[in-house]
């Protein structure tokens, strides 16, 4: 499987692990993605999506399980350059653009930081030109460069953020909730800047949001998550077509549409995870329903499935 | 309806097609302002802090240059000389600082009774001492203790708050434990406990107001660091690969610098009234050495008689306590809007 550029397998993050306090922010979960995809995470809020960015980022270590970026292992020890390319290849783009720029630089240092740890640029004029060079990517001018953050839109920090992100060339972007802060009309600016970059770097993005409307607009596949596990996983038309599990079907039930006479009709589908009535003899686990679907679900549930599904 | 109809008696020619051009769409006009730029034009605007800031100038320059201003020399003693009261040239005809002073219930001119001639403009005290000069070198000692121990408390209170807020877990434990101890002890016992195994004089009164001062600055600066280090653009510099002296000097120190600073205004005053209390109270400076605080011991013993000895450097510390603390105020507002209040 040469064209997974980053694999999950069985990652687990607890806090205040073996006290009563003990949260399983992630428990268990497994997945990849490919080489030029996207990846949508979405799930409610605290279900853990933005901890899975951050651990596979290594802002956390993990309690256990493996997050394999070409085959390395992130989290196991390194050498210092094996650390720097690391830090290189994958980037991440915060959810917060009024806490993610520090408030005391300038966007140029705020750029350039990234050239300036890696040692990417050789003098301050080449300098100056490349965070101009990225400034335009984003659709921002050269005089920004000069300038603080706080004299900035949200839209516009998001873009210095994603800027800053695409500074060291990576491969892989974390975007961790990019577009939440923002208002409607400027988030499908920055998906839009996100598609972009995507189709002229080839890069690779997880995309972790709970607008699920944005999701299915930008992801090839979605995950979701509830309460740190992966529920279902499918393709985003295959996800949004067939949802299985019943929480996904919640999930999508709870989208609003501008569409008066389809508002007047939808029904919201509560979840309750009693519902499953799993008892202990039952084997939870992924299963693959269709090609590239999977469900988390106990044997009894995956024929129930299938049936429904033929 | 009838904008409708005005709206079509608009002719074509009126209007005019504009164009946005893309790069001007995302112009700021404002001019850029740095952080420090903007806290100026605010601490620009209040009066009391500017008004402050020129007096304490004022002051600092007379500490300098005062004790060199009239030729008397702060230790030369002249018992023909003691007990002088004030006299100013030109202001002696408006019948104040006029070199009069009480004896045995009487108003009589002391410098023509005892026949001197020099004029001491703030008098002199019973060994004969220029007040005058003696009040400017206390000013000078006062103010080097109060600078001195501000910027100790400042560099270790600013080291132990961040190494404790940043590196957290165990280390944060025992350095808080550690601080919590220190801060059960008054300062005083502390302080006098110091004073009694060191010789007294300047340095003892340093270290003993830094031994325990430094601990406000470190536990401001610990909340501080705890705050901003999981803020977003400190995990993002750490996402790029930020070593942590990196992040503590380009991300950390940066933001919290404001705050530092306000703090070290306030902690100024309070070091010169400290040390004024220990040298009243006897544990501070020895004689013949001069600071605010012996001069008003000095001067508190003879205030009936002889008020002028108590009243200047009372004036002057207290003028250099409400500086100190307006400028504080005024930096607080200025460099932290958000505080206020």
């Amino acid at each position: 499987m040469a064209d997974q550029l980053i694999e999950v397998k069985n990652l687990k993050q607890y806090f205040n692990a073996g006290k009563a306090t003990e949260v399983r922010a992630i428990d268990d979960i497994s997945f990849s993605i490919k080489r030029g995809e996207t990846f949508g995470l979405v799930g409610e809020s605290g279900c853990g999506k933005s901890t899975t960015g951050r651990t596979m980022i290594r802002l956390y270590d993990a309690t256990a399980g493996q997050v394999l970026y070409d085959g390395v292992d992130v989290h196991a020890p390194k050498s210092k350059k094996e650390t720097h390319d690391l830090n290189r290849k994958m980037q991440m783009i915060f959810q917060d653009p009024y806490a993610s720029l520090n408030p005391r630089m300038k966007v140029m240092d705020i750029i350039a930081e990234g050239l300036d740890i890696h040692g990417l640029v050789k003098s301050k004029k080449e300098r100056k030109e490349r965070v101009i060079e990225l400034l335009q990517t984003v659709g921002l001018n050269r005089e920004h460069a000069e300038r603080f953050p706080h004299e900035f839109s949200g839209g516009q920090r998001q873009r210095i953020g994603i800027a800053r992100a695409l500074a060291v060339d990576p491969e892989f972007i974390i975007a961790d909730e990019p577009i939440s802060a923002l208002d409607v009309s400027i988030q499908a600016q920055v998906v839009n800047l996100l598609k972009d970059l995507q189709e002229e770097k080839g890069l690779t993005y997880l995309f972790i949001a709970h607008d699920l409307s944005m999701v299915k607009y930008i992801s090839d596949r979605i995950g979701v998550m509830y309460f740190g596990k992966l529920v279902e996983m499918a393709p985003a038309d295959e996800l949004y077509r067939n949802p299985m599990h019943a929480y996904t079907k919640s999930l999508l039930s709870a989208i609003p549409l501008p569409d008066p006479i389809y508002e007047r009709s939808r029904v919201r589908k509560p979840y309750n995870p009693n519902d499953h009535q799993y008892g202990p003899e039952d084997q939870v686990e992924f299963r693959e329903i269709a090609p590239e679907h999977f469900v988390l679900c106990s044997e009894k549930e995956f024929a129930e499935m299938q049936a429904a599904r033929v | 309806m009838r904008n409708e109809i005005e709206h079509e008696q608009l002719p074509q020619e009126v209007f005019e097609r504009i164009t946005i051009e893309s790069d001007q769409a995302e112009r700021i006009e404002k001019p850029s302002l740095s952080f420090w730029q903007d806290a100026w034009l605010r601490l620009r605007k209040n009066k009391a802090a500017i008004v402050s800031m020129v007096v304490l100038v004022l002051l600092v320059i007379m500490a300098l240059i005062g004790p060199h201003l009239n030729g008397h020399a702060g230790d030369a003693q002249n018992l023909r000389h003691a007990n002088l009261p004030p006299k100013v040239p030109g202001i002696e005809q408006m019948g104040i600082m006029d070199g009069v002073g009480n004896l045995a219930g009487k108003k009589v001119d002391l410098y023509e009774m005892k026949k001197v001639d020099e004029y001491y403009w703030f008098g002199t005290d019973g060994l004969g001492r220029d007040l005058f000069t003696r009040l400017w070198e206390g000013t000078q000692v006062s103010l080097f203790i109060a600078f001195v121990a501000a910027a100790i408390d400042m560099v270790v209170g600013v080291a132990y708050g961040g190494i404790s807020g940043y590196f957290g877990g165990r280390t944060d434990d025992i350095m808080q434990r550690v601080v919590e101890i220190l801060i059960g002890i008054p300062t005083l016992i502390v302080v006098i406990l110091m004073i009694m195994i060191m010789k007294p004089g300047i340095t003892a009164i340093i270290i003993a107001i830094s031994i325990t001062g430094w601990i406000g600055m470190s536990r401001i600066v610990r909340a501080q660091t705890l705050k901003y280090k999981s803020q977003e653009f400190v995990l993002a510099s750490r996402t790029l690969g930020s070593k942590d002296s990196k992040i503590i000097t380009k991300h950390l120190l940066p933001n919290m610098l404001g705050i530092i600073i306000i703090n070290t205004m306030f902690t100024i005053p309070n070091a010169i009234f400290f040390e004024a209390f220990l040298s009243f109270i006897g544990i501070g400076l020895q004689p013949p050495a001069a600071s605010l605080g012996t001069l008003i011991n000095d001067g508190y013993k003879v205030m009936e008689h002889q008020p002028y000895v108590l009243l200047f450097p009372a004036l002057v510390i207290s003028i250099l306590m409400i500086a100190f603390n307006l400028i504080g105020d005024g930096l607080r507002d200025a460099l932290d809007p958000k505080m206020k209040d």
